[in-house]
């Protein structure tokens, strides 16, 4: 393992009865930036609790910069944390928030003025060092939270969480500026979210977790467009994949997922192995990868459907169909309208498309 | 603002814009309301008739400490005094007999001063301490402790007064003031720190968590991070301990000698010598010196107390 900031290896952890992490084992490269996403409960939080050193494991250990680090205290692990809700001190001026871990460190008072007031240039805050925390706007505060990582000099930044409670706009723009920071600093960045989005557009590589468990750990587009199993499928992308369940079906050459009655042609599917004749399936179509009275590459069968819903969201236009007795979502682009009750031609790209077995439940 | 004006003028499209603009905007003055509603005269009529109740007593207090004991004989207790003396005043403070000597209360006042300043100081940093201990650093059987704790409120303090006088016996500080100081803050320990554990639990976990990221050790936290955030909390804890420790007259009479009576105690030998005439205006002015403290932490920090009080009860 070469250039390994942080590694996980075999942690668990459960509280009494409950086990929240089952023998987790995650190796994060220097200067990555890996998201832990999963839905509430999924023990993502508690992962990085652990990596801080809030929280004690019940079994295996952590290591950053390849230093056993299990049983050291936080401040001596080289992390930096950025929390939910910015818990910044509330009786202390922003420059006081910045630089009360190095005083407590007794690091001399020129040092502490010099990494503070670079701090602050980079999120720009100069003007708030004077102001306490209940003066400032959302957004500036959780500046002012990730300074206080920034002035620590550590190796590891963690994120739990730190856009969650600000509103649609600032958290976008914050985002990019999160994503500016790694940029130039280059540091490891483990950063907690439930949003896929936030996912998506930051990531070296996301974890996706559930149930104390990392369902799959790829790239962005990997997870986007090969997720490995029905819950990553459906947990990522917005409205969520489209899902049939069926049979495959062998016949002259070709293979059908039969469902309902409609043949779906999936021989363009780059399957890992032989496709088995009679397997119970689920067939899987991002909204995307749907065309509306269009030939799909490589597609050899069309299909009628008739509009039930539209959505026209601007850029995008979202329609809802009917087919194989089941509705689906069509993503198309903004300009081209289709009025409710029109019937229209589909095809897929099925060179695109997952499938997974419907009992493991995982890609095929 | 601008999305309801936006989603009014569709829905009222035909509406005139004055009228959408004065629908969004609200009425404007007063609302009009009758101050003799029958509503009011129930609820101002119970208020009044009732504070009433709670304040004659005082005001007979008060008016009967201000006489002479000829115009006390006459039997008017609520008649304001004739002539107005400040005699009786002056004797409950400094020589009316209390058992052996007679110095007054000025002895008693003293030797509550020296009881109550350091058992209120000393109790309230060791429950604040304890109570930053339960609530953030759960150590192991933490949840056993408090329970114990707890339960120790519970029982009854006559259980507890003889082992206690052995104990102290056995220490050799029974009768000191030492030994009440310490008897008083064991047992202010079970609420003030339930009092204490609650708030700092009410206080957000991530503000504790980010101080351990910064390096902050327990007691860097406890003094930087969590005192500035508790005023309320300590003004809370330091009435409850001053207003129960200069009241107690059980722990004063059992635990100390007649030199280092509290005042409360000798309030009551004061009050029920029965030696001599009952000089009821030295009894009124010795019991209203006697309550003026409590009276006074009251009225200075009231408004503190119920801010404490709500913020350390709902939450936790």
């Amino acid at each position: 393992m070469q250039n390994v900031s942080v590694s996980v290896k075999d942690l668990s952890l459960s509280f009494g009865a409950v086990t929240v992490l089952d023998t987790l084992n995650l190796d994060i490269k220097d200067g990555e930036f890996l998201v832990l996403l999963g839905s509430s409960g999924c023990g993502k939080s508690t992962l990085l609790n652990c990596i801080a050193g809030l929280l004690d494991v019940s079994d295996g250990q952590i290591f950053i910069k390849n230093k056993n680090v299990t049983w050291e205290e936080p401040k001596d692990r080289g992390i930096g944390m950025v929390f939910q809700s910015y818990a910044l001190y509330p009786q202390m001026s922003v420059e006081k928030n910045l630089s009360f871990g190095l005083q407590v460190a007794k690091v001399p008072k020129e040092e502490i003025d010099k990494r503070v007031s670079r701090a602050a240039e980079i999120l720009q805050i100069q003007p708030l060092l004077k102001r306490k925390p209940s003066e400032l706007s959302g957004g500036q505060r959780q500046r002012v939270a990730i300074g206080r990582a920034l002035v620590r000099d550590v190796d590891v930044f963690l994120f739990d969480e730190p856009l969650s409670n600000l509103d649609a706009k600032l958290r976008s723009e914050l985002r990019v500026e999160i994503k500016r920071l790694h940029q130039s600093l280059k540091n490891t960045m483990i950063y907690v979210t439930h949003d896929q989005i936030e996912a998506l557009t930051l990531a070296d590589r996301i974890a996706v977790m559930k149930s104390g468990v990392i369902q799959q750990l790829a790239d962005p587009m990997t997870i986007y467009n090969a997720p490995e199993n029905l819950f990553v499928a459906g947990f990522i992308g917005s409205p969520s994949m489209n899902f049939f369940r069926g049979d495959l079906q062998l016949r002259d050459q070709r293979a059908y997922v039969h469902v309902n009655g409609v043949d779906f042609d999936v021989s363009a599917y780059p399957s890992r192995a032989p496709f088995v004749h009679g397997q119970k399936v689920v067939l899987g179509l991002r909204p995307e990868h749907v065309r509306v009275d269009e030939v799909a590459s490589g597609a050899a069968a069309s299909h009628r459907a008739v509009v039930d819903i539209e959505e026209p969201m601007g850029a995008d236009n979202l329609l809802w169909l009917k087919l194989a007795g089941q509705s689906m979502s069509v993503r198309i682009a903004g300009q081209r309208r289709y009025a409710p009750g029109t019937a229209v031609t589909l095809s897929f790209d099925m060179g695109v498309a997952s499938i997974f077995d419907a009992t493991s439940e995982n890609r095929i | 603002m601008s999305d309801i004006v936006a989603f009014n003028s569709v829905a009222e499209e035909a509406a005139p814009k004055a009228q959408v603009d004065r629908v969004v905007a609200g009425p404007r003055g007063r609302k009009p309301r009758r101050a003799l509603s029958s509503r009011n005269i129930v609820i101002y009529g119970t208020l009044i008739v009732v504070a009433l109740y709670y304040l004659l007593p005082l005001y007979v207090m008060v008016m009967t400490s201000l006489k002479g004991m000829p115009e006390i004989r006459l039997g008017n207790i609520f008649a304001p005094p004739l002539e107005i003396t400040f005699e009786p005043w002056v004797k409950a403070w400094a020589s009316a007999c209390t058992g052996l000597n007679c110095d007054g209360l000025s002895r008693g006042f003293w030797n509550s001063v020296r009881i109550t300043v350091p058992s209120t100081i000393v109790s309230i940093a060791i429950a604040s301490v304890n109570g930053y201990a339960l609530a953030n650093w759960r150590f192991k059987g933490a949840e056993l402790f408090f329970t114990i704790l707890i339960v120790g409120a519970f029982i009854p303090y006559q259980v507890m007064i003889y082992p206690i006088v052995i104990v102290l016996r056995e220490m050799g500080i029974y009768g000191t003031l030492t030994g009440l100081i310490i008897v008083h803050t064991i047992f202010g320990m079970p609420i003030l720190t339930l009092l204490f554990r609650n708030y700092f639990a009410g206080l957000p976990e991530e503000l504790f968590k980010a101080a351990r990221v910064d390096g902050a050790g327990f007691w860097t936290i406890y003094f930087k991070i969590m005192l500035p955030m508790s005023l309320p909390i300590f003004v809370v804890a330091m009435i409850l301990q001053v207003t129960g420790i200069w009241n107690d007259f059980l722990f004063g009479v059992v635990f100390t000698r007649p030199e280092y009576y509290p005042m409360t105690v000798q309030l009551n030998n004061i009050v029920n010598s029965v030696q001599g005439v009952k000089e009821y205006n030295v009894n009124m002015a010795a019991t209203i010196l006697t309550g003026a403290v409590p009276l006074f932490v009251y009225f200075v920090s009231g408004r503190l107390f119920v801010r404490g009080i709500a913020a350390g009860a709902v939450k936790g």
